[in-house]
């Protein structure tokens, strides 16, 4: 995981590596303040010697300069490089996200890929720039200070080197306690998100039905599992500071009682033993080598709870597409012809029933084809193995001929243009949305495909016309309106096989026709398959193909079918009943 | 569709929607404070409590730095002296002391483990408090409050906001509380010490706030600039992950990105800068402590070397070598503090805006509701054929009637007869989205509205069972105005099926009970066999039990309709309204479910709404909505007959949107 993550580092390593080394100049001077204030009060004060004192004094106030400058820097740095590695971390997860097939993007919700770009890249930036910060910090700290305090008296130091596997000890069995119970608490809070979240959206549902109560039980479960863990967790993780307190008031209580006979015994001269200065001194280290060990805790807790965080990034980061471009390299697709043979698709290996079965069939470059068939009959997961969205299980996918396989991915899905059922368009002007079918497209080229697809129409009627700006999702337009600006954009790439799926259900039958007129004069070279609901979308393709759970159950003219399926004879009649009253 | 269900139905097309982008304000809300205060009440006990071992705790922390000056001076230099002149050395004194300080420090540490402890649970109590408080409170909020707000921010209060109400009032708290209570103390023993020398301190500290309240306005400005730019970045990333699909279809993948690194990198910035200065903030605080420290030194060196008369409150005399010391030491402890209050200040403030909104949203105006006409089960009474209370579902309800003249109660069957009186209506007032609506739903009768996106059909259905109320007319129910029945007994009578599919998680029987709670596990089998749901349900993993999650992501839009269906059908309601149920299911398939909820709701009137005309064409009434306005009403027959709206809807002449 930790590999995975430290990939992003990159431009920011210098960053990362300078602040531990300005941390290093920090602490260095921050240590040796309290050796020269020993010897401000011992040379300067207690000898009254204000020469020394000022000389002394000087010094001292260089040292904390240069130590602020340390500090400075290391702090810039540090965070020039953890919003740094955050922003490669960012972008990494974002590109990775670009890489993926369908397959990959129908693993994570939406949701959870935000989450996942914002909330936890932030709690590792945080760590990161703790961890660079602190984890340096803490063990420089501790050596220097223990160094100091040795050089002062070894014997003394001792006091520490009993305490320090005490606290150690202490803080380990309090973290790893908590850590159990902020684990769970990070759960239970996933689950409180779901919860609200479910109830906000299903709020119509939840007060149609009165389930006010039942819902408030239902949070207040949750609620009461949290208060409980997150109580036990911080009450363990509370007693870090007592503990710590303990520490630090029994070595100075030791070092007065032991230093006190040292300086006695050496009449309080430095020359031959500890003095009070010293001894000042030395406690000030007692203080600091603690506090060390108290960051260190602190970066452990940090660490614990950006742990969940880094694992959910190291999951996107590491999910790798399985889709791959043909060895082949082709390019080039030669004509519009589509063919199935022998297909079976699942969309996991271990799903027990296939979703497409052994499914047949050849489209002629040029033809119009309808398919058909109920909910769940798996219209959209044949058509979606066309343009290589998914890879057919077993069997093969050809088109012009050649197996999509052996395709480049970006020229196929240029030349195989889908409008997918769950369609959107993005905040932007129309034009602009056209225009992701060809970057360069003219105006108008823009007007020409807008009038295939029967949009030209509203548009011009939009007070901005073609400059008229799209909010996110498409809000500020009909359903119906949507689905022909879809198509527009999809006809937009001038594709050899265009595929409809569903795409004029918000459409109403007159216009549907003239769209499909429109789709056969224009562009008669192009192969059109359409998913329709409507047999009126379908009844004039030169191929039906009737789908039926994931089977081919029929397929040929209208003419053909109302005579072979009953299926589509049942479909046609429920929905031309008037026809016949 | 895909989109819509997390968007506000009826929010201002274009309002900020991104739950995240919301600025802080960098003011600090002396009400949220009060109010959290309010939540301290029930704990008085215990705040009691943490105040005297935060104060314990605190002065003992204090203690521990004079200590130092006590053992010098008292003891190690008297020491020295007699070792010096050559007389023996008595260390008795000094162990006494060193016990009774011992047992001092063991009181501090066990008073601040007392009060952080008791803290954890006080400050975990009042959160859990104002969850409970919030989400109790939204349950009873009208439906206008989520149509007008985005769930992004919603649920930011729930997790943001009491996040950050934890941090602060856990951690920060009692941090500058005890800071706070140490300054004092610490400032006292420092006037025990010198007068001259603590002014020096007093206008030492006022120097460095002035810096440190520098360098933490930049940090605050960038911060909020960061904020705005994650937003941003947020918002991007919702929009665009959401169309992943649609972006690999046109090879967009590049062009995306691009993008995105523009946005990335301003967001980059923002974070660098704030992160820079409130770095800064700490290496420059403590090292001001240092200069403090050294001049200190310098100064009390001069005043003993000199024996410049000193000043405090303890009277007056030459500054020891371990008062000068030990005031070092007090300049510390007086500078630490100040320092952790002035870094946690930034937490507080924003904490505290976290706490308005939460407020904010605890005091929004709930529901109102004045009905008083309750609903029940009633049987038929054999004595004189009239009405009578009963517990069994028999398929007859009655409307309970209090007299409060007489206190006597009458029932009313419930036919299920609605009539709209000349409705207006408007989602906000200068927008009027109804006019003159005027219908009369016959009681056993299935009434279909038709019309375009926007016409109004769901709004009918909206104020029918008072998700919003009317701004003029009258809506009757069995002759009883809605407004006297009570809310929660009007939506019980009205099962409603509505577009967006909610379902939650937790399995596919649970989901079905939810129309009903006490339903058996056969009523709700039955329940899917009318909805036509069984069969699929059966071929889940698990049946009946598989456990639905993300709002039944696993399933497939039509298959979500028809479990909400039967959701609808186990609640066997007297009347049911269905808003677009069948609108992904085949037709087909919808065949087949309209012929089971047909037979489930014989009798009793229903209400579909749809623009598929093949759902509506067997209603016994259709009405044709046009911009709020019933343009045509009628049978099918009827209305092509009479070749209007509809017959051109029918043909094809139309298109609705």
């Amino acid at each position: 995981m930790i590999k995975t993550l430290a990939k992003s580092i990159r431009q920011y390593k210098k960053s990362s590596v300078l602040t531990p080394v300005f941390m290093f100049f920090e602490v260095l001077l921050e240590v040796s303040i309290p050796t020269l204030m020993a010897r401000l009060i011992d040379d300067g004060i207690s000898a009254g010697n204000m020469s020394e004192i000022l000389k002394l004094g000087g010094i001292l106030l260089a040292a904390a300069l240069f130590s602020l400058a340390a500090g400075y820097m290391a702090g810039k740095f540090a965070a020039h490089a953890s919003t740094g590695f955050a922003s490669n971390l960012r972008s990494d997860i974002y590109g990775n996200i670009q890489k993926f097939s369908f397959h990959n993007i129908d693993k994570f919700s939406t949701a959870s890929l935000i989450t996942r770009l914002t909330t936890d890249v932030t709690n590792v930036q945080n760590a990161y720039q703790m961890i660079i910060r602190l984890a340096f910090r803490a063990p420089l700290m501790l050596i220097f200070a223990f160094i100091a305090s040795m050089l002062i008296d070894n014997q003394l130091s001792l006091i520490f080197v009993a305490f320090i596997p005490i606290l150690a000890i202490f803080l380990y069995v309090i973290q790893s306690k908590a850590h159990v119970l902020f684990e769970r608490v990070f759960n239970t809070y996933d689950h409180l998100n779901s919860v609200v979240g479910e109830n906000l959206s299903g709020m119509r549902a939840v007060k149609a039905y009165n389930r006010e109560d039942y819902e408030d039980s239902k949070f207040k479960k949750i609620s009461m599992s949290i208060f409980s863990d997150f109580s036990k967790a911080e009450t363990i993780i509370a007693l870090n500071g007592p503990v710590m307190q303990f520490c630090v008031f029994c070595s100075m209580i030791l070092l007065a009682w032991f230093g006190a006979h040292a300086i006695v015994n050496s009449g309080n001269n430095e020359a031959i033993g500890l003095s009070t200065g010293e001894l000042t001194s030395l406690i000030a280290y007692t203080m600091q080598i603690l506090m060390s060990l108290m960051m260190l805790s602190f970066v452990f807790v940090m660490i614990v709870i950006s742990r969940a965080s880094a694992e959910r990034i190291t999951q996107v980061l590491n999910e790798r597409s399985d889709l791959i471009d043909g060895a082949e390299h082709i390019t080039e697709i030669p004509d519009g012809s589509v063919e199935f043979t022998g297909v079976n698709f699942r969309y996991s290996e271990n799903a027990e029933k296939n979703v497409l079965d052994n499914i047949n069939f050849k489209i002629n470059s040029g033809e119009t084809v309808g398919i058909l068939g109920g909910t769940g009959s798996s219209k959209s997961s044949l058509v979606s193995l066309i343009p290589r969205l998914y890879d057919a299980t077993e069997g093969n996918v050809k088109v012009g001929g050649i197996d999509v396989k052996d395709y480049n991915i970006r020229e196929l899905r240029d030349a195989v243009s889908v409008v997918l059922q769950k369609n959107v368009l993005f905040s932007g002007t129309i034009k602009d949305n056209i225009r992701w079918g060809d970057e360069n497209a003219t105006d108008e080229e823009i007007e020409r495909v807008c009038k295939l697809a029967c949009a030209d129409s509203f548009i011009k009627q939009f007070p901005d016309g073609y400059d008229t700006y799209i909010e996110q999702g498409g809000t500020n337009v009909s359903g119906g309106q949507k689905q022909r600006l879809c198509i527009a954009r999809a006809l937009m790439k001038k594709p050899k096989v265009l595929i409809l799926d569903d795409s004029t259900s918000a459409v109403d039958t007159k216009t549907d026709a003239q769209i499909r007129k429109a789709l056969r004069d224009e562009i008669p070279n192009t192969t059109k398959i359409i998913i329709a609901q409507r047999v009126a979308s379908v009844e004039d393709a030169d191929k039906i193909i009737i789908l039926d759970d994931g089977h081919i159950s029929g397929m040929g003219t209208h003419k053909e079918l109302m005579e072979t399926s009953e299926i589509y004879r049942e479909v046609y009649e429920s929905q031309n009943r008037v026809a016949q009253d | 569709m895909a989109n819509k269900k997390d968007e506000p139905l009826y929010a201002p097309k274009g309002a900020a929607r991104r739950g995240m982008g919301r600025v802080p304000g960098m003011k600090f809300s002396w009400t949220a404070l009060r109010r959290i205060f309010g939540y301290l009440k029930n704990y008085k006990p215990q705040v009691a409590v943490v105040l005297v071992c935060i104060l314990l705790s605190s002065v003992i922390m204090a203690a521990a730095a004079l200590f130092l000056q006590v053992l010098i001076d008292d003891y190690i230099t008297p020491l020295v002296a007699l070792k010096l002149a050559g007389k023996a050395v008595d260390y008795g004194p000094l162990l006494t002391t060193c016990i009774k300080i011992g047992v001092f420090f063991i009181v501090g540490i066990i008073a601040s483990y007392i009060f952080q402890r008791v803290m954890v649970v006080v400050a975990q109590g009042v959160l859990k408090r104002i969850r409970d408080e919030m989400f109790e409170h939204m349950q009873t909020l009208p439906l206008r409050y989520f149509d007008t707000h985005t769930h992004g921010d919603v649920m930011s209060f729930y997790t943001n906001d009491t996040d950050a109400l934890r941090q602060c009032l856990a951690q920060s708290a009692p941090q500058v509380i005890a800071s706070l209570v140490s300054v004092v103390a610490v400032f006292f023993s420092m006037l025990t010490v010198s007068i001259w020398l603590t002014l020096f301190v007093i206008v030492f500290v006022l120097f460095s706030f002035t810096i440190a309240g520098k360098i933490a306005s930049k940090s605050g400005k960038y911060f909020v600039a960061q904020q705005q730019s994650l937003g941003d970045l947020n918002g991007y990333i919702e929009e665009m992950v959401n169309g992943q699909k649609v972006i690999k279809v046109f090879n967009h993948e590049d062009k995306v990105m691009e993008e995105f690194s523009e946005k990335n990198e301003h967001l980059r910035d923002k974070m660098n800068q704030a992160n820079k200065y409130a770095n800064v903030l700490m290496p420059v605080m403590g090292n001001l402590g240092n200069a403090l420290y050294v001049l200190l030194g310098v100064i009390g060196g001069t005043f003993a070397i000199n024996g410049i008369m000193n000043v405090s409150i303890t009277g007056t005399g030459v500054l020891t070598l371990g008062a000068i010391v030990s005031f070092m030491q007090l300049s510390r402890g007086f500078m630490n503090p100040l320092s952790q209050v002035s870094n946690q200040l930034n937490f507080v403030v924003m904490a505290l805006a976290g706490a308005e909104r939460i407020f904010t949203l605890i005091d929004e105006k709930p529901e109102t509701d004045d009905g008083y006409v309750g609903l029940t089960l009633a049987m038929r009474d054999n004595k004189n054929g009239g009405l009578k209370k009963s517990d069994k579902r028999a398929g007859l309800w009655a409307w309970e009637h209090p007299h409060k003249e007489d206190g006597t109660v009458t029932y009313t069957e419930l036919k299920g007869d609605i009539v709209f009186d000349d409705v207006d209506f408007g989602y906000n007032e200068n927008k009027i989205v109804l006019h003159n609506i005027s219908l009369e739903a016959e009681p056993g009768k299935k009434i279909a509205f038709v019309g375009a996106t926007g016409a109004g059909k769901t709004t009918i259905t909206n104020l029918i069972n008072r998700f919003y109320d009317i701004a003029d007319g009258k809506i009757r129910y069995d002759g009883i105005n809605i407004n006297k029945i009570k809310k929660a007994d009007l939506r019980r009578s009205l099962g409603i099926v509505l577009q967006d599919v909610n379902l939650f998680t937790g399995t596919v029987m649970e989901n079905i009970r939810y129309g009903r709670l006490e339903a058996t596990d056969q009523e709700c089998i039955n329940a899917a066999k009318t909805a036509n749901a069984d069969g699929f349900i059966r071929m889940l993993p698990d049946g009946y039990e598989t456990v639905l999650t993300g709002g039944g992501s696993g399933l497939s839009q039509g298959q979500r309709q028809l479990i909400s269906i039967a959701r609808a059908a186990v609640a066997d309601p007297p009347v049911m309204i269905l808003d677009e149920a069948t609108s992904s299911i085949d037709t087909r398939t919808e065949a087949l479910v309209t012929k089971g909820m047909d037979a489930l709701m014989k009798g009793r009137t229903v209400f579909v709404i749809a623009h598929r005309l093949s759902t509506v064409r067997n209603s016994d009434l259709i009405m044709v909505l046009e911009n709020g306005s019933i343009i045509e009403k009628g049978s099918h027959d009827e209305l092509i007959a009479s070749h209007g709206k509809y017959y051109q809807l029918y043909t094809g002449a139309f298109e609705l949107e």
